[in-house]
Formats: structure tokens, C-alpha cells, sequence
């Protein structure tokens, strides 16, 4: 179903508002829009750099840095709102040392506060790459983030430990 | 429906899965292969009771029993117990439904004083398979609409129902479709707004991903007739599920010829598109909705000339909400009398509330126009959680406001609430207790419309920023007396100058609380307290002495050393020394620490 972004530039024949899908496709592809992207594209549609990067700073979707291994998406809508996410957002800004739209240093997560992602039932709620968690208080979520920083260094102690078998 | 075997069918929109529906259909799936041909195992889109995610329907005969709060565990047992025992589990069951009647469960009081119209769908049929839809007379009212009804027998039936734009304004639908109806042109178009946008409010979503073609029908008899030949369905990228059931539904649409060329031999055109929106709330507003389709910035332009004359590719264009289009089939198969005979006079049929916030049973209702705010939070809702008290609800997103409780004999409908200040809007309500701070509540809104704003009119980009510094300085214990006047005066300034909706709006929750809670505002302003002790500055922290073990990870914590206490022993926090920073709140694993 979904077309791959060389696959869309290919197809792309001048009609009138591919810019934004052809962004989108760009993202999906290279986690985010870099520089030659933007050149490339802007010289496909013939529409300017200038305002290419206009319409990739009006909309939030898109990025122009590299994201984290895995974005959080912590919801700050108003029923997260009245229900503490505020403090659920300090938690993750405390335990991880970054803020919104921040990345951590060994590049695992990027925090992200969004508006709403309409599980407003489940509230305070984030969303860690495609799965949801609910329901959060200060320590669920420490041990969340805990869990996800242990299966990504037991996955790099057996890379690690892989990479000396063959060797 | 076409079997007779049992079938158990799990909730899978957005809130099961994540509430866990997944792993609930993956142990059922196990079961079905240790034990093949013992049920059918199906997925359904929301059923609507958020709160009791994930549900499992069992449905035998006639006879439907859901399932809440269900694990995989509890899954096993149903399956054990009820599938192959034919016992059923009384103590977990949320809903009772025996011939279309609802008969008992723990829920039924959430269930009764609804009316599902566009809901009608939701939570019974596989959305992925256009066969359940037409099995539940799905793609009637196109057939009726395409090969007995003239267009302009169509609009009419349209106006005679009554029914009013859902995405929020409330205009007529009939009318907005006459006006695209009477201009000519080589080429029109139909857009379908998906982009819902207003945190708290997640109907369109509940319908897209439970019902799509419902949605597709209602836009191609509009298509039909309006005469346009394209549509273009424009949904918020957040909605990943939303638009996988979309593409598919519209796949099997096109497949069984409801969509093409020559639709059901009728001689008609039409197809459909979808735009994925890329995160800007502006976008809700149709002009700007286009300028997103065309492939620039969302920003809104000067109207007139109105869309019907020259909207999309300045093209006449007819643009109505998922909710709207959601009405239209079951209007044209029931017939625009039984719509209008549902509602009030001048709001007929339906509308469907997201119920969020501090109420025990959030989610998905749909309720007749003219149903009282009372009724909503507290028959269908259930009243507050941890038994606390109603204090106001926020409706209509950013752009609404908030009504307080002594004001809940409010009827819903497009006349009582502009009355209260507040706006119909798409349907997100969201109830507050008394923990909520009605002036944080403002700043919260208006914090969120400020960085939306797309920048086109000064008013909007500057005032609002304004606002939200005055309101931030308020909330931290820096208010001066004159800022309510400020805020009121802006607040009249920006609604006047501003070009589109959102800058039109974006004052509402400030004006809104200050007209109802203004004794919140001055008691902030005046006696740096916080009434409903939710604004950090201007609280005190302490510990519980029964909740706190002596963990010592609190003091820890403190960037200035306001906690005194040893290990396993009850801590003390000197507000003297305390600068509210709440890094101890988050800290604490045992929430042994409060605010007043």
C-alpha cells in the first residue's frame, strides 16, 4: 500500500499537490528531511527550496533532525491535562535529561509533546512508537522507560556478543 | 447477519488495542487453532465504552454478551466457560444485548439513553469487510439515492431533515449542498474533513476506524447530488488505523462498484482520495484545508468567495465533517421525517459526545439533540471519579469554553450552548472536578491555540500571545488587577480581527471562565492562592506520614534540600525552603505526597 519514496518521485508526473505526500514519503524514508531531500525534491515539482522548507516548518509532522531509535509522543491534550500529564512529562524530561523535541545522547529516544492521540479514556497516556501506554503514574512510566533502556542494551551486549563469536 | 455459529469479536479501535485488545485476539486466535472450528474470531471497531477496554463480544443467536476489562487470562476462561460451557460469566459482563434490546450488564446505564445513528455500526461489524456493512444495509440509500432519486430530490430530503454541519457551526447541510449544486463547472469537488484536531474529542476517529463506509457512502450521495466527480477525504496523519480502514474500505468500494465509472449503471462518476494532513490544527478550517490539499501552508483566506463558488483548485466545492456525511445514508433509507422527529426542533437528530476527563465512564456516546449536560455527565457518564465534585464541562476544544455545573439543566443543541459562551463544537467533552484550576484550564487553551496559530493576522498571532503571558503570570502568583479587564478586552479585540475560526474562537475558554470563575481569577490575583490547589506556585507540598515508607528517594530528589527525614523514617518537607519545583511528586513511587 504505501510507495516508497523513489518510487513516488519516479511517478511524479507535475500533478498539483504531491509536495506534501512526497515530504511525507521523504520522512517515512530517512526518519526525517534531510538537506538533499529538499533540494531534490524542490527540483522535481520545480517548486522553490524556499518554499519547500515553508511548507516543512508550517506542519508539525515533519523534521528536519534525526529522530531517537524511539519517539515518544507524550500526550498533553485536555483530558491528559486534567488528569496530571504534566507530571508524567516532567517524569519522562527527568529520567531521559531532555525536553520536547529533544533527542538523549546515545540516541535512543526523542521526546515529542503532542495535543492529543484521541485515547483520552486511558488518560495520562503516551505513545512510545506505534504502542500506547495508559494509565501512567510517575513510577509506571520510570519503569517503562527503564524497561525499553534494558532490552536495548541486552540487544547491544548480543550484537556485541555475535560480532566475537564470528570473529 | 449471515452466521449462526458463535462468534466472538474483540474491540479493536484505537482504545482496545491499546488498552490491550492485541494480546486478548492473539490468545483467542491460539484457542481457535488448539481447537479448530469451535468459533469465529473477529475483530470490531469501538464499541464506545473506552473505560471498560478491551471488550469481548460473544454473539450467539440473537444474543450479544460483552465482555469488559478482559485479559488474556479472562479470555481463556471465556472461551472455556462460555464459547464451550455455554455459562456465562456474570460477574465480568458489561453489556447484555438479546435481540437488538439491551437486557442487563454493569454498563447498560451507559448504553440506555443512547441513540445510535452513526454509531449504528460501531462495535458490530468487521469495518474491514464491506460485506458486514452491506449486510447491515450498507450501500441501500446510494442505490436509492443514485437510481430513484433526482439530485435535487436529494438536497431536498437533506433540508427537510433538519440536519446541521457537525464539525462545530452548525449549518445546514441541505442548504450548503443547494449553494455547490447551482454553480457550474467543468469539475467539483467533495471533501471530507477528517482532520479532527481538537484534543479531547475523538469521534471522527471512532467512526473512521469502526465504520468507513459509512462515511464513503454518505460522500458519494452527496457527490451525486452536488454533481462533483472528485472527493478527497482529508485525514490527521495521527490516525494511522483510521486511514489503513479507509484505503481498504475504499479498495472493496470501488471493487463492487460503488465507486468508479458508471456507478451501479446509474451513468455516475465519482472517486475518492485520501490526504493525509501533517499535524496542523489550523487545517480544521476549510480554507485552509484546501491550501493543505493543494500542497502549501494551511492558511486560511478571506471568504467570500465561499468554497461552494470557489474552493478546492478554486473549484465549487462542498466540504462537510465525518460525522455529517456518517448521517446521510440513514437519513435517505429512514427518510428525512424519523430524522428530524429525533432531537429538538431546530437541532434534529443526534450527536455524538466524547466523554473524557474526570467522569467514571469515559468514551464514545451518541445522544438525541436536546440531551442536558446533567444527563450526559451523569446517567451516561456516571458521574465523577473517586466521588468528587462536578465542577464545569469544557466543550468544544479550544475554540469552546466552559460551562459550569450550575448551568448542567443546558440542553445540547446549536441554540443553548452559544448561549452559555461556549461552542457546539465536534463533539469533545470534557468533564472537570474540583481539582481543576479554571484559570490553568485558560492558559491550557490558550496556550495550545497560540502555537497553532497560523500567523496570518496580527490580532491572532500577537494578542494571543499576549493573553497567554498575562494568563501564565496569573497562574504563577504574579497577576496585577487589571488583568481580568486586559484579558476581557483583548479577548473582544481578537474574536473581532481575526480572519478565521481558530483566531475567532481562541479567546472563548479565557472569556468563558472569567464570566463563571471569576472568583477563581481574583482569588489568584489577590491572595496568590490557588482555590483548587493545582497551580504549582502558589501551593504547599507535603507528605503523607501514613503513604511514605522513608525511602529517602524524595530527598534525593530536592534540588535545595527542603526534605529532612532518615531512612524509613517519615519525611518532612520545610516550605520555607521548597521552591514547588515538584521533582519529589514525581519521584515518590508510593504517591505519598500531595499538594494544597
Amino acid at each position: 500500500m504505501e510507495e516508497s519514496f523513489s518510487y513516488r518521485l519516479w511517478r511524479y508526473d507535475g500533478q498539483p499537490g504531491e509536495l506534501i505526500p512526497l515530504l511525507q514519503s521523504a520522512q517515512d524514508h530517512f526518519g526525517y528531511i534531510p538537506r538533499r531531500a529538499i533540494r531534490y525534491i524542490a527540483g522535481v515539482t520545480g517548486v522553490p527550496e524556499s518554499e519547500v522548507y515553508g511548507v516543512i516548518t508550517f506542519y508539525s509532522q515533519f523534521r528536519l533532525q534525526p529522530m531517537g531509535k524511539h519517539v515518544i509522543r507524550a500526550c498533553d491534550g485536555t483530558a491528559c491535562h486534567v488528569s496530571g500529564s504534566r507530571m508524567i512529562i516532567e517524569t519522562i524530561e527527568d529520567e531521559l535529561g531532555i525536553e520536547d523535541g529533544g533527542t538523549t545522547e546515545d540516541g535512543l529516544f526523542t521526546l515529542s509533546i503532542v495535543a492529543c492521540i484521541g485515547c483520552c479514556s486511558l488518560a495520562p497516556v503516551i505513545m512510545i512508537d506505534e504502542d500506547t501506554h495508559g494509565r501512567l503514574t510517575p513510577s509506571s512510566l520510570r519503569k517503562l522507560l527503564r524497561e525499553y533502556r534494558r532490552r536495548e542494551k541486552q540487544a547491544a551486549a548480543a550484537a556485541e556478543a555475535g560480532c566475537a563469536d564470528r570473529a | 447477519m449471515k452466521k449462526s455459529k458463535t462468534q466472538v469479536i474483540v474491540g479493536m479501535g484505537t482504545c482496545g488495542l491499546s488498552a490491550g485488545a492485541r494480546q486478548v485476539h492473539d490468545a483467542l486466535s491460539a484457542l481457535l487453532a488448539e481447537h479448530p472450528g469451535s468459533f469465529e474470531l473477529s475483530g470490531t471497531g469501538c464499541i464506545g465504552m473506552c473505560y471498560r477496554e478491551p471488550l469481548v463480544e460473544v454473539r450467539e443467536k440473537g444474543r450479544r454478551t460483552i465482555y469488559g476489562g478482559v485479559t488474556p487470562e479472562l479470555a481463556a476462561e471465556i472461551f472455556e466457560r462460555h464459547v464451550r460451557g455455554g455459562d456465562v460469566l456474570e460477574e465480568n459482563v458489561a453489556l447484555n444485548i438479546a435481540d437488538g434490546e439491551i437486557e442487563g450488564g454493569q454498563e447498560q446505564g451507559f448504553q440506555i439513553l443512547q441513540r445510535k445513528i452513526v454509531l449504528r455500526n460501531c462495535g458490530t461489524i468487521d469495518p474491514e469487510s464491506i460485506g458486514e456493512y452491506e449486510g447491515s444495509g450498507g450501500y441501500k440509500a446510494l442505490r436509492k439515492a443514485l437510481l430513484e432519486m433526482q439530485p435535487g430530490e436529494i438536497i431536498e430530503e437533506v433540508k427537510k431533515s433538519g440536519l446541521r454541519g457537525r464539525g462545530g457551526a452548525g449549518f445546514p447541510t441541505g442548504l450548503k449542498w443547494s449553494f455547490a449544486a447551482r454553480y457550474e463547472a467543468d469539475r467539483k469537488y467533495i471533501v471530507c474533513n477528517a482532520d479532527e484536531g481538537d484534543p479531547g474529542a475523538f469521534m471522527d476517529r471512532s467512526v473512521l476506524e469502526g465504520d468507513p463506509h459509512s462515511v464513503i457512502e454518505g460522500m458519494i450521495i452527496c457527490a451525486r447530488a452536488i454533481g462533483a466527480s472528485y472527493g478527497y477525504i482529508y485525514c490527521r496523519a495521527e490516525y494511522p488505523l483510521a486511514i489503513r480502514r479507509l484505503t481498504i474500505a475504499l479498495e472493496a468500494a470501488r471493487k463492487n462498484g460503488y465507486l468508479g465509472s458508471d456507478i451501479l449503471g446509474s451513468g455516475f462518476d465519482f472517486d475518492v482520495k485520501i490526504k493525509q494532513g501533517a499535524g496542523a490544527f489550523v487545517c480544521g478550517e476549510e480554507t485552509a484545508l484546501f491550501a493543505s490539499i493543494e500542497g502549501k501552508r494551511g492558511m486560511p483566506r478571506i471568504r467570500p468567495p465561499f468554497p461552494a463558488e470557489k474552493g478546492l483548485w478554486g473549484k465549487p466545492t462542498n466540504n462537510n465533517n465525518v460525522e455529517t456525511y456518517a448521517n446521510i445514508p440513514w437519513i435517505i433509507t429512514n427518510g428525512a421525517g424519523a430524522y428530524a422527529a429525533i432531537g429538538t426542533e431546530k437541532s434534529t437528530g443526534t450527536k455524538v459526545f466524547a466523554l473524557a476527563g474526570k467522569v467514571v465512564r469515559g468514551g464514545l456516546a451518541e445522544v438525541p439533540m436536546g440531551t442536558t449536560i446533567d444527563t450526559l455527565v451523569n446517567e451516561v457518564g456516571g458521574g465523577i471519579k473517586e466521588g468528587r465534585k462536578f465542577k464545569a464541562v469544557q466543550m468544544g476544544g479550544p475554540s469552546g469554553g466552559c460551562i459550569p455545573a450550575s448551568l448542567g439543566q443546558t440542553p445540547v443543541d446549536f441554540e443553548s450552548i452559544p448561549a452559555t459562551g461556549a461552542i457546539m463544537g465536534s463533539g469533545g467533552m470534557v468533564v472537570l472536578d474540583d481539582t481543576t484550576c479554571m484559570v490553568e484550564m485558560a492558559r491550557f487553551f490558550l496556550n495550545f491555540t497560540q502555537s497553532e496559530s497560523c500567523g496570518k493576522c496580527t490580532f491572532c498571532r500577537i494578542g494571543t500571545l499576549r493573553m497567554l503571558e498575562i494568563l501564565t503570570r496569573i497562574t504563577q502568583g504574579e497577576g496585577e488587577p487589571e488583568d481580568i479587564e486586559r484579558l476581557r478586552t483583548l479577548g473582544a479585540q481578537i474574536k473581532e480581527a481575526s480572519l478565521c475560526g481558530l483566531g475567532q474562537t481562541a479567546p472563548n475558554p479565557v472569556l468563558t471562565t472569567i464570566r463563571y470563575f471569576r472568583d477563581e481569577y481574583e482569588a489568584h490575583i489577590r491572595d496568590k492562592k490557588c482555590p483548587a490547589g493545582s497551580c504549582q506556585a502558589l501551593v504547599d507540598f507535603f507528605i503523607d506520614p501514613e503513604a511514605c515508607t522513608g525511602c529517602t528517594l524524595c530527598a534525593k530528589n530536592c534540588p535545595v534540600g527542603a526534605i529532612s527525614g532518615s531512612a524509613k523514617q517519615v519525611h518532612v518537607i520545610d516550605n520555607s525552603i521548597c521552591v514547588k519545583c515538584g521533582k519529589c511528586m514525581t519521584s515518590c513511587n508510593f504517591g505519598a505526597i500531595y499538594k494544597r
